[in-house]
């Protein structure tokens, strides 16, 4: 076989076949991974979602489940909201600057809300997605630093967020907690998942 | 084709069936002798070298369990917690099965680490056996996701958040990380979805694969011939036959052998099944028994131990470790560029290289790069090959110090994995952050420190005292 020569054109063919081969089997691919993406079913159960805050007392925390995420629904007390201004050099990213889990425009302040004291957020770390728990007794305790404000912690990796979901420096978490879209109704209803704008 | 064999006048009926087999399927009989009864092994095996027949034994009950547990488990996320606990109260010996596969899980890491660990210090990864190791490593893979795949199915809190964690992990690989994070999970939380993926992936992709592989790691293995405590050579000295001088055939000698092995495993295998199949926690998670609740991380998530030195290296990596790496990484680029002995081009590389390597470092978020030193610890594991220089191959004959490293690179690995167990803390940190740069370092300056030292003389023929 080695002694003849080679038939370029056979070659060629073979080169071409193999080719369009390969280029139909990537296409087959295609179907196949795009099945791993949310199925029609899962997206459209990402509706918002109505809540009454009427009967939440200062200090008192809601969660409600959007997008089958657990949505948080603080109501911070005057100590709470005055503990924010205190802490700002501890914090990572006290403005909501960055852009991973955009912070919206109507809560791009001190208390990362639209009003003051109601805190809406999602109660995922945005480190690798624990739900971080409720430390909102200020003061030492364990797994906490002595002088703590009181706000959020995280068991799985230890990373700490102020009573407005701003995570404090050199945390493994890089962001705060996401607020979500979310508008008021009225004076006691909240809408979770969608704003003005949309 | 062979010719047609015809069995001697007057043979019994035994030998006449075996001639019409060999007749028809003489591969069987070829198989047979190259893989056992004429497969030489170095008879100088020590105790080290069960752990690579109990990872077949492991494995078989694995898949034996997994068979009979998937008749009545029900991949469903409304179901499968009721299910597997179904199992386990009414099902008849069902809970005997489910403890033998989740204390398998187990069994199978302690084999294999014992196992990969014997590789290491009988130097079992040089030439001629790079693949075989390299082979091994894919195994280590596909367990890990075998594993992990597998720990959602209970649907208990663990198997939830613990999901959770691990697919977040995707998530921090920046630009693609979020869509690929939702790829894996298909939908925007842990879920239904999640659940039937992991499912097919645990009972038949993973499998599969892992099969194929252990197939390619025994015929790799069988080509090139196994090591032995000496690291010496056997096909290097045959007899007038062509037999090794220090090798004996697998069957049946390390048949026989390997049988002990077998029955002290299974006494200790099923003293864990009957008596503590949680074992105190560290087998089966308590926080497991209790149904997953997407709304709810329970007060402490840790993996499963055999998950836990490499957990614990993510969790060291913090702002202050990607620092302590950058600099490491410039102090690196400096001595390779003051004492490595590269040219011109070749220095200009290593500085342009570590330039990019920190300014990447300083650019990405600490969380990204916790996820590139849990996957980096894995991965270097292919590289050993070539990063051991050491002129010989057991620890046999290396230097004192060399033992020291070894045992000091065990205790870090230990303390680690126990650290990943423990709720963070920052005197944990600081102990991991130090372990995961031995750990790294142990690896990364192994061309180096391999060398050095008074190497003692490597007999011809292996040492073995017979009984």
């Amino acid at each position: 076989m080695s002694k003849s020569e080679v038939d370029s054109s056979r070659r060629n063919w073979v080169l071409a076949t193999a080719g369009a081969g390969a280029v139909g089997g990537a296409f087959t691919a295609v179907p196949f991974v795009s099945s791993f993406q949310p199925s029609e079913r899962a997206r459209a159960a990402g509706a918002a979602v109505e809540v009454d805050i009427g009967g939440l007392k200062p200090g008192e925390k809601l969660t409600v489940e959007w997008r089958g995420k657990p949505v948080w629904i603080v109501r911070r007390t005057p100590e709470q909201l005055e503990s924010l201004k205190k802490i700002e050099g501890q914090l990572a990213d006290p403005n909501s600057d960055r852009k991973q889990y955009p912070t919206p425009d109507y809560a791009k302040n001190q208390h990362r809300s639209i009003k003051a004291e109601v805190l809406v957020a999602v109660g995922i770390c945005s480190h690798l997605g624990c739900s971080p728990v409720d430390k909102f007794q200020a003061g030492a305790q364990p797994s906490l630093p002595d002088d703590w404000p009181g706000g959020f912690f995280c068991p799985c990796h230890g990373s700490t967020f102020d009573m407005a979901g701003r995570v404090f420096k050199n945390k493994p978490a890089p962001d705060n907690l996401e607020v979500p879209p979310h508008t008021y109704l009225s004076d006691t209803k909240l809408l979770i998942g969608e704003d003005k704008k949309a | 084709m062979a010719e047609f064999k015809e069995a001697t006048a007057g043979a019994g009926v035994g030998e006449k069936v075996t001639v019409w087999f060999e007749n028809r399927f003489p591969t069987a009989f070829s198989e047979y002798k190259k893989h056992l009864s004429e497969y030489y092994a170095p008879k100088n095996f020590n105790v080290w070298y069960f752990f690579g027949s109990l990872a077949l034994l492991v494995l078989v009950i694995q898949i034996v369990t997994g068979i009979f547990l998937v008749m009545h488990y029900k991949p469903d996320a409304n179901l499968a917690f009721a299910s597997v606990e179904y199992i386990m109260r009414d099902v008849p010996w069902g809970w005997l099965v489910r403890y033998m596969h989740s204390t398998g899980a187990s069994a199978f890491f302690i084999v294999v680490y014992l196992h990969m660990w014997r590789g290491m210090i009988y130097g079992s990864y040089r030439k001629p056996r790079e693949l075989v190791w390299i082979f091994g490593v894919l195994i280590f893979l596909c367990l890990m996701g075998e594993a992990f795949f597998g720990y959602l199915l209970p649907w208990g809190q663990m198997s939830y958040w613990g999901a959770q964690v691990i697919v977040n992990l995707f998530a921090a690989i920046p630009f693609i990380g979020p869509d690929l994070a939702l790829l894996i999970r298909g939908d925007y939380v842990v879920g239904d979805a999640t659940l039937n993926r992991f499912f097919a992936f645990h009972v038949i992709a993973i499998p599969l694969v892992l099969i194929g592989l252990v197939v390619a790691h025994l015929l790799a293995l069988h080509d090139v011939g196994s090591n032995n405590p000496d690291g010496v050579e056997i096909k290097a000295t045959k007899d007038a036959s062509g037999k090794p001088l220090d090798g004996i055939p697998f069957h049946p000698y390390y048949t026989v052998h390997d049988i002990v092995g077998v029955a002290v495993f299974l006494f200790v295998f099923s003293a864990v099944v009957f008596f503590a199949p949680e074992l105190g926690g560290y087998f089966l998670e308590y926080n497991n028994f209790i149904p997953a609740d997407p709304l709810k991380t329970p007060a402490h998530i840790a993996p499963v131990w055999y998950f836990t030195p490499y957990y614990s290296m993510l969790r060291a990596t913090t702002d202050v470790m990607v620092n302590v790496l950058a600099v490491l990484t410039a102090l690196g680029a400096l001595a390779a560029l003051v004492g490595g002995g590269f040219s011109g081009k070749g220095k200009l590389a290593v500085a342009v290289a570590a330039v990019v390597a920190v300014a990447l470092l300083k650019t990405f978020d600490a969380k990204f790069w916790g996820v590139v030193v849990m996957g980096g610890a894995v991965v270097i594991l292919f590289f050993l090959p070539w990063l051991d220089r050491s002129p010989v191959k057991s620890i046999r004959y290396r230097p004192v110090w060399h033992k020291w490293l070894y045992g000091v690179f065990v205790v870090f690995f230990i303390v680690l994995g126990y650290l990943g167990i423990k709720p963070p803390s920052d005197a944990g940190t600081l102990i991991s952050q130090i372990g995961t740069i031995f750990y790294f370092g142990f690896f990364l300056l192994m061309p180096w420190w391999s060398r050095i030292g008074e190497f003692k003389p490597v007999p011809a023929r292996v040492t073995f005292a017979a009984h």
